[in-house]
């Protein structure tokens, strides 16, 4: 048996995890984000926020944030929809996460390649009479390499609920004569709606903050947080006005995790007895 | 219990391995003192059979560490850590550690070879009469361009490139001090301008010329134009020489309204450990011989008039790269703004950049 303060003492190394690496850099990054340049104390930083140009790129940001999770999704639901559906889908769900294994900026370098204009896709373009098109540092670049390296992550949560969903619901659904589209929308898409959250917070998360593809891809033409706080800290050295941007991005991110949380701790069955 | 205890002490245990881990590396990479010599350059930046050939003939074991921006530079110089002997900064990044006392006196008495630099390079704004830093490299910023894929435009103004026919053809280096410095100087301004106004007219100007960017970035620029996937570059004259080296039929142009000329010169931080050494280096560095060795491996412009010399004449001769004297007038140096200023250049180049959509 344990006693109540053995468990607390098992938990120490956690608490003390927990307190170094994830409190502490908050914190400090909230210290910083109330001095300016030369040290002093300053509210200026948050009503620098709130000029046109750090509201227009947080608005930008969620945009292209936005447009990233929707497309990922579009296409990562069905694709985890027909993965349950086949044979041997360990092995295709594996063939799926292998390419998240290769480095990010390998792949992000690749498609500058791809999407050049003696690329494999304008030459393909040539064939059907397309003249070369500029298809690099455009936003559908951009979007389309940000969907690609997402989808997995996308992928995963979304299967792993479908997977766990009883077939048997499915077929009572027919049984008492509801139409596809109503099986999909009244049991399916209820059944696993946490895994799509998941997903949601997967990817909307990191879009907000995503960086090197910003410049790779979209040439610098798309703003995201992320770009504004690296240039803050690395070029104009203002670790104030670079923390005030990180603090809001963790506000946003939290206010996106509440969002999608899981309420109902009872859909997290899936439709099977526990 | 035990298991949580054996936990904590492995814990433990790792942390001081990687402690004295550190201490350890940090003493091979410079703290020896006085028979080590720790340089601090940009990538690419030196002949490396010149480091082997100082090793032989001083003596000193070279530990050979880069760089990739003056900031990240001064931020590990300011840190301490390793104690770097040399450091390769550019103009505005000297008046910067001057003003933050991170740099040591240099004794020009044992730098003989300093006679062979050019005076034009000597007693400059930025360090008035060489206290500190001893010239190294020279540049200047202009337009790549590839002739064969544009209809005869010269670059000879700036304006050129506000040409509606080049539409979605220029790229872009990722810098505000020298993209707005280019607005700057298409009107006619000081690129080192911190009138109010004068940046706002820029950044208005600059707004113009957004339907012809292509892309804004960094290094990537070479290989796009070295595979002719755009026709226009606003970049470095030494990036500049790199790709002409690869494809023969770009050029490159400094326009006439005036642009910067940037120096890196070689100084001694306050961190040096083998001061005596740092000085042999630099001197080293400026023998006729070794510069033109070192101009011909890294494609820069040299500011060492005897090595200039006894290099090839068809690269000394070739203005793009050795503007004469009366060309360099129009050009300027950057001066430290402040960090305050920096900001505000780098806020109206994120302004421009979202414009570019």
């Amino acid at each position: 048996m344990q006693t109540k303060t053995t468990k607390t003492f098992y938990l120490i190394p956690y608490y003390v995890w927990i307190v170094l690496f994830v409190v502490a850099p908050i914190a400090l990054i909230a210290y910083y984000s109330f001095f300016d340049l030369s040290g002093n104390f300053t509210l200026d930083n948050y009503l620098n926020f709130f000029t046109s140009v750090y509201l227009k790129l947080t608005l930008s940001s969620f945009w292209y944030a936005f447009l990233i999770t929707f497309f990922t999704l579009v296409i990562a639901y069905p694709t985890a929809y027909l993965l349950t559906k086949t044979r041997h889908k360990q092995l295709w769900l594996l063939l799926i996460i292998i390419p998240s294994w290769i480095n990010l900026l390998l792949k992000t370098y690749a498609f500058i390649g791809i999407f050049g204009l003696y690329g494999p896709v304008n030459a393909f373009l040539n064939v059907f009479g397309f003249g070369e098109t500029q298809i690099l540092f455009t936003d559908f670049s951009f979007v389309f390499v940000a969907v690609y390296i997402f989808i997995p992550f996308m992928i995963l949560p979304i299967f792993n609920s479908l997977d766990k969903l009883n077939p048997s619901l499915i077929d009572a659904s027919r049984d008492l004569g509801a139409s596809s589209w109503t099986t999909f929308s009244k049991v399916i898409l209820p059944l696993t709606i946490n895994g799509v959250k998941a997903g949601i917070q997967a990817v909307f998360i990191p879009s907000l903050s995503l960086f090197m593809i910003t410049r790779l891809i979209a040439g610098n033409k798309v703003i995201t947080l992320g770009t504004a706080i690296e240039q803050q800290f690395l070029v104009t050295q203002n670790w104030g006005m670079g923390s005030t941007i990180a603090v809001f991005l963790i506000i946003f991110m939290v206010i996106i995790m509440i969002i999608t949380g899981q309420r109902d701790k009872g859909a997290n069955s899936n439709g099977k007895n526990k | 219990m035990k298991e949580i205890i054996r936990a904590s002490i492995a814990i433990v245990a790792v942390c001081i391995i990687l402690f004295g881990v550190n201490k350890y590396l940090n003493q091979s990479s410079g703290n020896a003192g006085s028979d080590t010599l720790t340089i601090f350059n940009w990538g690419e930046y030196i002949d490396p059979d010149l480091i082997t050939q100082f090793e032989e003939e001083s003596g000193y074991r070279v530990v050979y560490e880069t760089f990739d921006s003056n900031e990240a530079m001064m931020t590990k110089i300011e840190q301490g850590g390793t104690s770097y002997d040399i450091a390769v900064p550019s103009e505005y990044a000297i008046d910067k550690m001057k003003e933050n006392d991170l740099l040591l006196e240099i004794d020009h008495s044992k730098i003989p070879n300093l006679s062979n630099i050019d005076p034009y390079f000597l007693d400059l704004a930025f360090d008035p009469k060489n206290k500190y830093s001893i010239p190294y490299f020279w540049g200047t910023v202009g337009v790549v361009f590839n002739p064969t894929l544009l209809d005869g435009q010269t670059f000879e103004s700036w304006e050129t490139l506000w040409d509606p026919s080049l539409k979605g053809e220029i790229l872009l280096v990722d810098g505000a001090r020298e993209i707005i410095g280019m607005g700057l100087n298409s009107l006619g301004y000081s690129l080192n301008s911190t009138d109010e106004k004068e940046l706002k007219e820029a950044t208005a100007k600059l707004k113009e010329l957004t339907p012809n960017v292509k892309a804004i970035i960094g290094d990537e620029v070479t290989p796009l134009m070295i595979n002719e996937e755009a026709s226009i570059a606003i970049t470095f004259s030494g990036q500049a020489a790199d790709m002409m080296w690869e494809n023969e039929d770009l050029d490159y142009a400094v326009p006439q309204e005036g642009s910067n000329l940037w120096f890196d010169n070689m100084v001694i931080p306050k961190t040096a450990a083998n001061v005596e050494g740092a000085h042999e280096f630099i001197n080293f560095m400026l023998d006729a011989e070794v510069s033109a060795q070192n101009a011909d491996y890294v494609g820069y412009s040299i500011p060492n008039s005897a090595a200039v010399e006894l290099m090839d004449e068809e690269v000394t001769s070739d203005e793009r790269f050795y503007p004469p004297e009366e060309a360099r007038e129009n050009l300027e140096v950057y001066k430290n703004l402040g960090l305050e200023m920096l900001g505000k250049y780098n806020e109206l180049f994120l302004e421009f950049k979202m414009n570019t959509n």
